[in-house]
This record gives C-alpha cells, sequence and structure tokens, in this order.
C-alpha cells in the first residue's frame, strides 16, 4: 500500500486548507505517478508545453483567427478559396505571369482581343482624294472623288456633284457627300460603292460551317427621312450571293450611325484572286428593274430586283437631295468597335494599290527617264508607288502639259502605255528629236498628272 | 461609260499589239487588253453589245 503524506512548509507560515466540495458522492483523486506539480485550475497554461501533436484533437472552437499574426510565409500552402483576391492591393501584384494559355479569359471586350488591322474597308474615312475633291454635273458611273468609292448609276437616274467634304461626325475628318443638281427621271440603278479583292474576303470562310459573322458600321447624313437599303454582295464565280439591310433616316441633315451585322453565308465558296469579292453597295434610287422582289434579310442568290425594294427614299429625283457616308467599317465578329483610324500616309499606300496618280504641281519637275528611240518617240519606265491589283488604264493631263528634255526640250504630241502591275513603259511622241539621247520627261505646267488605274 | 474613238495601239518597237487607246468620259486614256481591267471589260461588252468598234492599229 502506498502512503499519502501531507508535507507542511517549513519556511512559510500560513494554513493551507484541502476543501471538500459540495457533493453527496464519493470522488477520488489519483496523483500522478512522477515527481510534479499540480497546475492551477484558472492559471493562464503557460506550463502546457511540450504537448505532443497527437494529443491536440478534436474542434477548434470558433475563433476569428485575428491573433494568428507572422505566420511564416512557408506555412500558408494549399488552397485558397474564395480568398478576397478583390481587396489585392496593385503593389502586391508583381512578378512575373505564369504560362497559362488564356482559354478561360471569356467576356473580354473586342476591342482588347482584337490584333492587328480590322478594318477591311479602305478609305472608310474618306480621306484620300486623289482624283480631286470635286467632280460637278455627272451622269455616268465613275470614281470621283474619294478613293475607292464608286458612283454606279445609270445616266438617267441624275446629274450629280460629288465633293469630299470636310463636314464630318466627331471623331472624322471628312466625309464623301452626292448632291443632285438635275433630277432623274428613269434608270435602272443608283448607288455609291465599294469593292473588295476576293483574296481578302477568303479569311471569312464563307461556303463553310466556319462561315464568319462581319459586322457594318457607319455614319449617313441625308436631307430626308425615311428607310434606305445597303446590299453586301459577295461576288463569286460559281454564283453571286445578295443579303440586304434597312437602315432608318430618323432626321433629316443629321448624322447618325448605323450598325448592322450579317451571318457568315455557309452557301457559297468564296473566290481567292485579286477580282471582286464584296462589294458594299448603299443604293440610292431605281425607277425599275432593282425593285419587285422582297428584300433579302438572310444569304440568298444575287437577285437584282431586291437591291431598292424595301426602300423609301430616292435620292436623284429631286434637286433638293443630297446623301453624305463617312466612317465606314466592316469587320469580322458579331460586334461593331470603334472605328480604325489610320494614318493619311497608310491610307493613301492601300488606295495605290488600285488608283495611284503622279502630279508634278510645279513646271519642270522630273516625271521619269529613259531613251530617245527615234526621232519621233521617246520611251521611258515609270514604276508605281506599290504593286497595282491588275494591269492599269493609263490616263494623263493634256499630252502638251509633258516635255521631252535632253540637250533641248521636244513638247509631247502624243502619249501610249505598255501597263503591267508594276511599272510601265511610256512612248512620248514628239518630233525632231536626236536618236539615241538619254532624256528625262518633264512637267511642261505645273498641271501636268499621269494617273493608273486599277480599280475593280 | 462614254467610250468613243476606240483604236488599237502598237508597241513601237516590236510592232504587236500592245494595248487600246480611246476617250472614256472626256478623258483620253490607254488601256491595256486585261480582261480584269474595267475599262477593257467594258469595251469588250460595249464592242458585243455593238454600241462601238476599235478601230485598227496603224
Amino acid at each position: 500500500m502506498s502512503d499519502i503524506k501531507i508535507q507542511p512548509s517549513a519556511t512559510g507560515s500560513a494554513t493551507v486548507t484541502l476543501t471538500a466540495p459540495v457533493t453527496n458522492t464519493a470522488r477520488t483523486i489519483t496523483f500522478p505517478d512522477s515527481t510534479s506539480t499540480l497546475l492551477a485550475s484558472d492559471g493562464s497554461a503557460a506550463n502546457l508545453t511540450a504537448i505532443p501533436a497527437g494529443n491536440i484533437t478534436g474542434t477548434l472552437p470558433a475563433l476569428s483567427a485575428a491573433n494568428l499574426t507572422a505566420i511564416p510565409a512557408g506555412n500558408l500552402t494549399g488552397t485558397v478559396a474564395d480568398a478576397r483576391i478583390s481587396a489585392l492591393t496593385s503593389s502586391k501584384l508583381t512578378g512575373t505571369l505564369p504560362a497559362i494559355s488564356a482559354a478561360n479569359l471569356t467576356n473580354v471586350p473586342k476591342d482588347i482581343t482584337v490584333g492587328g488591322r480590322k478594318n477591311m474597308v479602305i478609305n472608310g474615312a474618306m480621306q484620300v482624294a486623289q482624283r480631286g475633291t470635286s467632280e460637278t454635273g455627272y451622269t455616268t458611273t465613275g470614281y470621283y472623288t474619294c478613293d475607292r468609292w464608286h458612283h454606279d448609276k445609270a445616266a438617267a437616274t441624275g446629274t450629280f456633284t460629288q465633293t469630299q467634304e470636310a463636314d464630318a461626325p466627331d471623331g472624322f475628318k471628312n466625309s464623301l457627300k452626292i448632291n443632285c443638281t438635275t433630277a432623274g427621271s428613269s434608270g435602272d440603278y443608283n448607288a455609291i460603292q465599294t469593292k473588295l479583292e476576293s483574296q481578302d474576303t477568303a479569311h471569312l470562310a464563307y461556303g463553310t460551317s466556319s462561315a464568319k459573322s462581319v459586322t457594318l458600321s457607319f455614319w449617313v447624313k441625308v436631307s430626308q427621312t425615311g428607310t434606305m437599303q445597303f446590299n453586301l454582295i459577295h461576288h463569286a464565280d460559281a454564283g453571286s450571293r445578295q443579303i440586304s439591310y434597312l437602315y432608318t433616316i430618323s432626321a433629316a441633315n443629321t448624322w447618325e450611325k448605323k450598325t448592322v451585322t450579317f451571318p457568315g453565308d455557309t452557301v457559297r465558296v468564296g473566290d481567292d484572286d485579286s477580282t471582286q469579292g464584296f462589294y458594299l453597295e448603299w443604293f440610292l434610287s431605281s425607277y425599275g428593274g432593282r425593285t419587285g422582289s422582297a428584300v433579302q434579310t438572310s444569304w440568298g442568290a444575287y437577285n437584282n430586283p431586291a437591291r431598292f425594294e424595301g426602300a423609301t427614299i430616292m435620292i436623284g429625283d429631286s434637286t433638293s437631295d443630297t446623301w453624305q457616308i463617312t466612317g465606314v467599317q466592316l469587320e469580322v465578329g458579331s460586334t461593331a468597335t470603334d472605328f480604325e483610324g489610320r494614318s493619311y500616309g497608310e491610307e493613301l499606300s492601300l488606295c495605290e494599290r488600285y488608283y495611284h496618280r503622279h502630279k508634278a504641281n510645279i513646271a519642270g519637275a522630273g516625271i521619269c527617264a529613259g531613251t530617245i528611240y527615234s526621232t519621233t518617240a521617246a520611251a521611258a519606265a515609270y514604276r508605281y508607288p506599290t504593286i497595282m491589283r491588275g494591269n492599269p488604264t493609263l490616263s494623263y493631263s493634256a499630252v502638251g502639259d509633258f516635255r521631252v528634255l535632253y540637250t533641248t526640250t521636244k513638247v509631247v504630241t502624243a502619249i501610249d502605255g505598255i501597263e503591267t502591275v508594276s511599272g510601265v513603259r511610256l512612248w512620248f511622241t514628239s518630233s525632231g528629236m536626236t536618236a539615241g539621247n538619254g532624256m528625262m520627261i518633264d512637267a511642261n505646267n505645273p498641271n501636268c498628272w499621269l494617273a493608273f488605274d486599277a480599280e475593280l | 461609260m462614254i467610250i468613243i474613238n476606240a483604236k488599237y495601239i502598237k508597241n513601237i518597237d516590236t510592232e504587236n499589239i500592245s494595248s487600246i487607246k480611246a476617250t472614256i468620259d472626256g478623258q483620253e486614256m490607254s488601256i491595256p487588253l486585261s480582261e480584269d481591267n474595267r475599262h477593257y471589260a467594258e469595251i469588250l461588252k460595249q464592242v458585243a453589245d455593238g454600241d462601238i468598234t476599235i478601230a485598227e492599229a496603224d
């Protein structure tokens, strides 16, 4: 039997009392089998050191962890669930991004995701007008002022003046304006168009299940209110296709922005060359031949009688009629993004694939050089600034605006050309020249110009 | 296009037909014999329609 010994303190003076609890049940207190000191029950637990980890079990109380400070960063491992990422300060967002694919970055605004050139239309802001800024009194089809913009019309649909205007909505500096000066009375077609090469639309995957949507946006200002019709024509050797959009002019003589998305055409495979692919067409009037068939608001076969069917406005049946456009953009996708502004130099270079005009501007300006072939003919090479879409048509100011310059000068009396996509051999006719001499063609006056036209 | 005075032109050194000279909408032009040239295409159309003829080269 073990004994119980109560040992008084030899130096203390107070009395220690062992007190029984208020109970009717017999209790037994068993002391540990070791030499130690009993802990006070209401202490700080400061003496609870070296508790084996295996003995710390059970459920933690619902503490806030506010006092869990100075935790070593290396001990913060595992998965962060619902962390307060939104509260991160920007100064903590440093370091190198991991090589993730960004495949899950959805709903990112298109303006951020679209790289490179997005506007398929050239000179959509009407910046470039190599031919001139005004053409008055024309009745026939032609390119008159702003590069790449074509007025396709039957003569009887009216007489027009076309101008490159400084009037434009905010964000633009120019617009194309047509103004009827003699009212039309008949004629099938009267439309403003711009045309794209088929090889520049091939990426739309037309004729496949992956055919891409395109979105058109433009600003328009018209002298009367009502409905007008736009047609997107997909020109293809296997058969052209057509889809249309009716746009409303809500207020007269007021700039209005219009946008429309066209689905991809899964039926017709596009061509892939330098011939016509798309042409974008704002129809202005028709006195027959372009009406009588329902407007095609989904892709269908090219259909002449549907090209003006939905319009209620005629531009050209009154001399008070004006129609104005700028900010034309055609882009892949179903969102109309901000207009892609390009520098004048960029836009000019794009235009020069289709039209290039060399203006002398001053008398004596050198144009090209070559040799005198005979007493009446001098040959010279002229290289365009860029490769043209096809062999271009050569036109020129009055032949007397050109001189053959060598040890003397001879005024030119005729000009001929052998045109290729990269340059032209020019023949200049004069008289009394000395064969075998080198020569330069220069400007006899500031009005001298040469032009090369490979428009669609 | 209003096309008048269309005439074939020979290259001076080879004597081969190289282009057509014509006045189109009042502007004198040299038109290559290329089917993807819009002026040449229009000349061919108007010739086919019987509206114009192209004079032989000198």
